[in-house]
């Protein structure tokens, strides 16, 4: 188990830098982390990583196709706001479990 | 992609199918939509049959066999007479519930998975040799399709480093 200093506040994370626990979470840790991806966070990409926690709170499977359909963005948007991985990406930041899903 | 035990990583593949049923289709279509959420550069290739995915006509239409295939099986578990599979509406019907089921696992047809694909910079062709052979031409194709291209076109975007080809 690794941890990582986010914020000011000790995580834990795994070996790929996801939370171990999602209640740790801030926004302020978004913000740091996200400057790894050289991202700026505006607002919509808060509204993306809090439907995200919200899904996996729930026991959601998570898909791209899901974000999609959420009102907050479309696929084409999520990849731009997230360029790259944006599942992986957004999982990351909004400090919830790596996505396990195939779609 | 991360790198792992100082593997390179795959940086982009390209993906072949020449098949048109449900399984083959979505094979092909799930493994270029992962690649793509991967970051990975990817480029799918539609040839004979496997062309029927990416054509308007036919994409939303595609089947599975329920005949010479022994892995099919009844909803139990029984196993699936061939005979059974010859009846008409038994394939449209099978087809039918392998959709509904694909469907609540969040997997979209095949119009929005190849928009899925596009959205995220993936790329569709059609095989040119198998659309002249089925008179097919880029009208008859899904908007999302980028070109109709040759085998030699298809060879020169698969240089550089960390490539792979699949054949599904």
């Amino acid at each position: 188990m690794a941890e990582k200093i986010i914020a000011g506040k000790t995580i834990e994370v795994n070996e790929e830098g996801y939370f171990k626990d999602a209640s740790q979470w801030t926004s302020e840790m978004a913000d740091e982390m996200a400057k790894e991806f050289n991202l700026e966070l505006t607002e919509v990409h808060f509204k993306v990583l809090d439907f995200l926690r919200q899904r996996q709170k729930a026991g959601e499977a998570l898909t791209i196709r899901s974000v999609g359909k959420s009102g907050i963005t479309d696929i084409k948007g999520f990849y731009q706001l997230f360029p790259g991985a944006p599942l992986k990406i957004s999982s990351k930041l909004s400090g919830i479990p790596k996505p396990t899903s195939c779609i | 992609m991360t790198e792992k035990n100082n593997e390179k990583p795959l940086r982009k593949i390209l993906l072949i199918c020449a098949k048109g049923s449900i399984e083959d289709v979505y094979a092909t279509l799930i493994m270029g939509n992962g690649a793509v959420m991967e970051g990975i550069e990817t480029k799918l290739f539609f040839t004979f049959f496997g062309l029927d995915a990416i054509t308007k006509k036919q994409m939303m239409k595609l089947k599975t066999s329920t005949v010479g295939n022994p892995a099919m099986r009844m909803p139990g578990g029984l196993p699936f007479p061939s005979l059974l599979g010859i009846i008409p509406g038994v394939e449209a019907g099978v087809s039918w519930m392998m959709k509904k089921e694909m469907d609540k696992l969040d997997v979209p047809p095949v119009d929005e998975f190849l928009e899925m694909i596009t959205a995220g910079g993936g790329e569709i062709y059609g095989c040119k040799l198998a659309c002249d052979m089925f008179k097919l031409t880029k009208a008859d194709l899904s908007d999302e399709v980028k070109d109709i291209i040759t085998v030699g076109q298809l060879y020169e975007m698969a240089g550089g480093e960390g490539v792979q080809i699949i054949f599904t």
